[in-house]
């Protein structure tokens, strides 16, 4: 995912920003990846900067894969960056770091452990929010094409002619 | 070529629906120059527009009018509006099916007399002789071109399907094979042999798999006799004041309500629409609905005992690749009450693609517990548990009046709760599944529930005596003498096996008795 903000480069719009939480930088109208390697940034209009990284933070702790990079967690959530979706995510996020005000951190993404930012989110398990972004993650980041390949999944075979010569019975282990 | 039928025509059959039921039934009529009108609420796709991507498959052919559910069944809780997963196409959910083609086993038919008397199960016998099915199987079996019958070899065992059998012998299962499936094992019937792409669910872009949508639908129009008209959405059945049917209200593709005139109707819209179309057509002379003396249409709901056994081994699988159903296990399916339960059940293979597996394996779950088994999907095997469920008054499709579709009329609500039997059955199951796949040293094993019915049967039961059940022997109605019910809602219990066949096989008896009796001035 890139970001091409007034034809800004990632690293001109990293010379504005800040570090937001552990893995990720925000600025005005934007999120990226804090690492030097990653490659991706995401636009925001509706939503603040750091709710947007808090999303993805919860869409990262609600299907945790370690292989799985935060762009795809981002492409997952950055649906909800509209007019209509914005003040409920707002509210639902606001409603996140006031829980984690009440275990002693200032931010939900300030927790450290996944362990702990689970359990503050197993109480909102029955809020309309979390079924709401729960929900969508189901499709919004394992009906991610991209993400296939990274658990093995192969996707359609019919324009390669299936698999009759391409290994349907090759397993070798039994 | 298509027949163009006048709607004011009132010597034509019409059939409502063109799935397994329909689509067979609408043929078989039209070779024996019976004129047919076929009318199918959804569209026309063919192979080469079948998309294989789950979840795009689902959007392009799924039923996915609104619906509602209740009862204790967990499709209810995770699955609110989607009681059921089946296809708005022409070809119905033959587009969908996996193919598996077994026949009853002979004391399935006398589920009442063999089974005895179960507290809470509404249990009878069908009004068949096992006997007089032998012919009709053998017809179905060589229309859908079933392997390991009529001389048809099996298809080859795909990996999922090896990991599968090995851990069955371990375990002294004798009865595992690759199936009798309807998918060509070579070429047959001007179609060609199963490629093994994977994507069964979604539809065979190689025509490997019988599916009406490409064999008996164009077959029956070829004759000049069927005219199918898509897009074409039944709301209601009128009668007249002697208690015969008289013409179908549709909504034609435009949205404009017409009215086909008719001598017989034959309903095969799947076990939700059937009952609903039914229980929507009440007048004045029939308050509860068409068909409806007995207070048994939409009762008796059954989607058969089913649930998945998933297992990760240390070692990739790759299940997906090849048939989706690539076997069977059938010790099971005996009738053994030594195991805590009457009736039996199969064990089949089954892999669903990444996407379904994340929305299915353990709907609503989320955290590690859930995500390190998908992070294994490489690794994954699966099979499906197919079972006879127990007819229950209770289970049933009614009317709620609280909820329209998009043509105004009340959806079907579907409800649903697991009898004690079933439970027994499923337990028995999971702990089978699971001991197979140990054999093979799973590190793994997700039991996993009941999908959305992909099976459904039995709201408009056979019976002998029309107090127990709406139609008869023929699937005709015991009120209505120039009404039928054509599709798996006719099933008067549901036995161990995967349905179709043993739909296919009643329609094509019941074609050779609608014919008959049109011949006879009967109808
Ligand atoms: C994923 C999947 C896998 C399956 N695998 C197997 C298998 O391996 N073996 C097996 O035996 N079975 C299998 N089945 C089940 C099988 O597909 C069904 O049992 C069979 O298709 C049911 O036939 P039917 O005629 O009752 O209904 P359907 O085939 O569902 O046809 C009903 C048709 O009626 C139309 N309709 C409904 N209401 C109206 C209306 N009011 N007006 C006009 N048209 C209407 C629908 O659009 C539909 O096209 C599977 C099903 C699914 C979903
Ligand atoms: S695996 Fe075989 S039957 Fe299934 S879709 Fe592919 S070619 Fe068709």
């Amino acid at each position: 995912m890139s970001l091409s903000k007034q034809g800004m480069t990632r690293r001109q719009l990293l010379s504005q920003s800040a570090l937001f939480g552990a893995g990720f930088v925000i600025g005005a109208g934007f999120v990226a990846g804090k690492a030097s390697a990653s490659n991706w940034a995401l636009e925001v209009e509706h939503l603040n900067p750091g709710t947007m990284a808090t999303l993805i933070q919860m869409a990262r702790d609600i299907y945790p894969h370690d292989q799985v990079g935060d762009q795809h967690y981002a492409t997952a959530v950055k649906g909800y960056d509209t007019a209509e979706a914005a003040e409920g995510v707002e509210a639902g996020v606001a409603a996140l770091n006031d829980a984690a005000r009440g275990v002693g951190y200032a931010r939900y993404i300030d927790i450290g452990w996944e362990r702990d930012r689970a359990d503050l989110l197993r109480g909102f398990e029955d809020t309309a929010f979390f079924q709401q972004v729960r929900g969508g993650l189901v499709t919004g980041l394992y009906n991610q094409k991209a993400v296939w390949p990274i658990f093995g999944y192969e996707g359609e075979s019919f324009s390669e002619g299936g698999y009759i010569d391409r290994g349907f019975d090759d397993i070798h282990w039994l | 070529m298509s027949a163009p039928f006048d709607l004011t025509d009132d010597s034509v059959v019409v059939v409502i629906g063109t799935g397994a039921g329909g689509g067979v039934l609408a043929n078989e009529l039209a070779q024996k120059g019976v004129s047919v009108v076929a009318l199918e609420a959804g569209g026309r796709y063919l192979p080469e527009d079948y998309i294989n991507d789950e979840w795009e498959s689902f959007g392009q052919l799924a039923w996915a009018d609104p619906r509602t559910t209740s009862g204790d069944w967990r499709v209810s809780k995770d699955f609110s509006g989607l009681p059921a997963w089946i296809v708005k196409a022409v070809g119905g959910t033959t587009t969908h099916w996996a193919g598996a083609s077994l026949r009853f086993q002979d004391h399935e038919w006398k589920a009442h007399s063999t089974y005895g008397d179960v507290e809470g199960a509404n249990l009878l016998d069908w009004p068949i002789d096992p006997r007089e099915m032998d012919d009709y199987y053998t017809r179905a079996e060589n229309k859908l071109g079933v392997t390991r019958t009529g001389g048809r070899a099996g298809l080859p065992g795909n990996n999922n399907f090896k990991v599968f059998e090995k851990g069955a012998r371990e375990l002294g299962y004798k009865a595992v094979h690759t199936g009798r499936m309807a998918i060509n094992s070579a070429d047959y019937d001007e179609r060609p042999a199963c490629q093994q792409t994977g994507f069964c669910f979604q539809g065979c872009k190689w025509g490997a798999k019988w599916s009406t949508a490409y064999t008996d639908i164009p077959r029956g129009e070829a004759t000049g006799n069927l005219e199918v008209r898509e897009r074409c959405h039944v709301l209601r059945i009128e009668h007249n004041e002697a208690g015969k049917v008289t013409g179908v209200i549709y909504a034609d593709a435009d949205g404009n309500q017409q009215e086909q005139k008719m001598r017989v109707a034959c309903v095969a819209g799947n076990s939700i629409e059937s009952p609903r179309l039914l229980l929507n057509s009440a007048s004045p002379m029939f308050p509860d609905g068409l068909a409806n003396s007995s207070g048994q249409v939409g009762r008796n709901y059954m989607r058969h005992v089913t649930g998945s056994v998933y297992a990760v081994f240390d070692q990739p699988v790759r299940m997906w690749r090849g048939t989706t159903m690539a076997g069977i296990i059938q010790d099971e399916a005996v009738h053994d009450p030594s195991r805590g339960f009457v009736g039996g059940y199969e064990l089949e293979t089954l892999a669903l693609g990444l996407p379904f597996m994340a929305a299915f394996l353990d709907p609503g779950a989320w955290g590690r517990e859930l995500t390190t088994a998908l992070d294994h999907y490489e690794n994954m095997a699966g099979m499906w548990i197919v079972g006879e469920d127990m007819p229950q008054e209770t289970n049933r499709i009614t009317l709620n009046t609280d909820v329209t579709d998009q043509h105004g009329l009340p959806v079907a609500n579907v409800h649903f709760d697991d009898h004690p039997n079933d439970v027994a059955m499923r337990d028995h199951a999971y702990s089978q599944g699971k001991a197979v796949y140990e054999a093979v040293g799973a590190t793994r094993v997700f039991p996993t529930p009941p999908y959305p019915s992909t099976h459904n049967l039995g709201t408009n039961r056979m019976s002998s005596n029309p107090r127990d059940g709406v139609v008869n022997t023929y699937g005709q109605s015991h009120d209505l003498g120039n009404l039928f019910i054509s599709d798996g809602s006719q099933f008067t219990t549901g036995a161990a096996e995967n349905p179709t066949l043993t739909i296919v096989a009643l329609a094509i008896r019941q074609a050779e008795y609608i014919a008959a009796e049109l011949g006879r001035q009967n109808l």
